[in-house]
């Protein structure tokens, strides 16, 4: 439904040309919701932006619905954009029309009968749980309402494509998890294709079906969801399911972690589970094929897109031929492991 | 006070209230417009067109860095071609109408500038023309802020228009000086400058509330 062919953004030129964009291939198949996520100043918003052309890319095509919108003129542009429903970080609601008027805007704009209008809006401020507000005015309504307002007036248009940037960033976690079902159930009741762009994991778990890493404009890494959030490819997709699961390691032991190994030294793992290892008793079989002492520091189980993970940070106590065993055997199972460290036995 | 001199205020009241209502209403109509001008064709706006603004731009600070007592001489030919004369009430409306307008222009581009580019951006996402945008989002959303200017550029007006005397539109300026000043009648000075400060109250409070009940920030 939306393809991007090595599209490639750059603002300004000669020696202070920045790339925001560099070479991005995307597709994203009708009815699925694909989300973008990356750190800030990764390109994200310009990616968004570059799918309705509200940014025009310096390189590249894009595809909605099979029409390439890079080759069209102004005004069939803004035909084609009638395609592409877009909710933003800010809502971006016109203070000085009411509920009903600001979903109504994108139906005057085509010049649509006020009937038509009409029958047009009633609907989808009764799908977004709005239909009490209609006569109110955005200032008098929370930000998840104010979203709402923002969905159903780029529902109006009846889009094939909606696109979100940062669309749950400015609200509270409560308030979010209620925008994403509403996302979700129009992806499923209405067939619409979603892409959203942002920084939060939480949102990639909820209702995402694909995901893709942006970093320094380029895209890193894309997967089913339930494959990142198991075994991200990249160092910073890592890092950002890291950050999700919270799973640092304590404080108290980033202190006393040694880089190298010494003589009298243990070494702390970073396991991460998933698919089978999950339910294999893998740290009773270190205890007694290896004579290990595992001390579990932290772990921690999720469950993503029907999909287990597990987590733990452990400290493996052995001697250390025992340890290099001990690890062998753990990498030769299907988990990921990470040595964070060494610390200083204190047996 | 004399029967007299209350008619005297009262024909000045009316010739200041006719000369502020004249140019400010041609001033709104042209300001406006030019000062959405100035805004759309700023860099990176909706209708970008660098020459043609710096060329709108240099005029409007021209027409507001002209005296307004050397603009109501300095344009006399262009008076009297538009209303047949040089002197009198309405001749005195069109040098403070020429004032007004790049005055009512920067304001209203101002006044645009507050509106936020989220906006603007939304709109072109549903596929709005410029004009559109013009029409359905910025002179609405700027809408509080050009009443405010406009209520500025009206009370501005009133004070200008005491000037006025210099070519005989009359108005409560030109009394003020006349009959207060020249012939040193404290009195009517007075009462001149307190209907002035009633004046400027009203206007003022009319636009205030115009804005309020406009506005639904």
């Amino acid at each position: 439904m939306i393809t991007l062919e090595r599209v490639s953004k750059t603002y300004g030129s000669g020696g202070r040309a920045v790339q925001a964009l560099e070479d991005i291939d995307l597709t994203v198949p009708k009815g699925t919701i694909h989300g973008v996520i990356g750190l800030s100043g990764a390109g994200k918003s310009t990616l968004i932006r570059c799918v309705n052309l509200l940014e025009r890319p310096s390189a590249g095509r894009v595809f909605v619905d099979g029409q390439e919108l890079t080759a069209l003129d102004a005004a069939q542009l803004r035909q084609a954009r009638h395609q592409c429903g877009m909710i933003f970080q800010h809502f971006n609601l016109l203070t000085n029309r009411s509920v009903y008027d600001n979903v109504a805007l994108p139906l005057e704009l085509m010049r649509e009968s006020r009937e038509a209008i009409r029958e047009r809006v009633m609907p989808l401020l009764e799908l977004t749980g709005l239909a009490d507000k209609a006569r109110q005015y955005p200032a008098e309504l929370s930000g998840g309402q104010k979203q709402r307002v923002a969905i159903a007036r780029a529902l109006a248009s009846r889009p094939k494509v909606l696109l979100c940037d940062e669309a749950t960033s400015a609200l509270d976690p409560q308030t979010t998890t209620s925008i994403l079902s509403l996302l979700q159930e129009i992806n499923q009741q209405l067939g619409l294709t979603i892409l959203l762009i942002t920084h939060e994991m939480e949102v990639v778990k909820s209702i995402c079906h694909r995901v893709g890493l942006i970093s320094d404009g380029r895209l890193v890494e894309e997967a089913d969801v339930g494959d990142f959030f198991t075994a991200p490819a990249t160092r910073l997709g890592r890092e950002f399911l890291n950050d999700f699961l919270e799973l640092e390691p304590p404080q108290a032991l980033v202190e006393r972690l040694e880089a190298e190994a010494g003589p009298h030294t243990h070494p702390v793992v970073r396991l991460t589970f998933s698919g089978d290892s999950v339910s294999t008793p893998l740290i009773s079989r270190l205890a007694r094929e290896h004579g290990i002492d595992v001390s579990i520091l932290q772990a921690k189980v999720e469950s993503i897109q029907g999909r287990t993970l597990g987590l733990m940070i452990a400290e493996l106590m052995g001697g250390a031929e025992q340890t290099r065993q001990a690890l062998a055997t753990l990498e030769s199972f299907d988990l990921h492991v990470e040595v964070l460290g060494h610390v200083q036995r204190t047996d | 006070m004399s029967s007299a001199l209350i008619d005297l205020v009262w024909q000045s009241t009316l010739e200041t209230l006719y000369m502020v209502a004249v140019s400010g209403l041609i001033a709104a109509l042209l300001g406006v417009p030019l000062g959405v001008l100035l805004y759309v064709t700023r860099p990176r706006q909706i209708l970008a067109q660098p020459v043609i603004n710096t060329l709108l731009g240099v005029i409007t600070n021209v027409g507001r860095s002209i005296p307004f007592i050397i603009l109501l001489v300095a344009i006399i030919p262009f008076t009297r071609m538009i209303v047949g004369s040089s002197i009198g009430t309405n001749a005195a409306a069109v040098p403070l109408t020429i004032a007004a307008i790049p005055f009512v222009a920067r304001l209203v581009e101002g006044a645009l500038n507050e509106v936020s580019p989220g906006l603007v951006e939304a709109a072109q996402s549903m596929g709005a023309t410029p004009l559109q945008i013009i029409l359905k989002v910025l002179l609405p959303e700027a809408r509080g802020g050009i009443i405010n200017g406009l209520t500025i550029t009206v009370v501005a007006l009133v004070s200008y228009s005491a000037m006025a005397g210099a070519v005989g539109g009359g108005g409560l300026g030109d009394l003020g000086i006349r009959y207060g000043y020249n012939r040193f009648n404290p009195t009517v000075m007075l009462i001149t400058v307190v209907v002035l400060v009633v004046m400027v109250q009203l206007f003022q409070s009319l636009g205030d509330y115009l804005v309020r009940k406009s506005d639904h920030k």
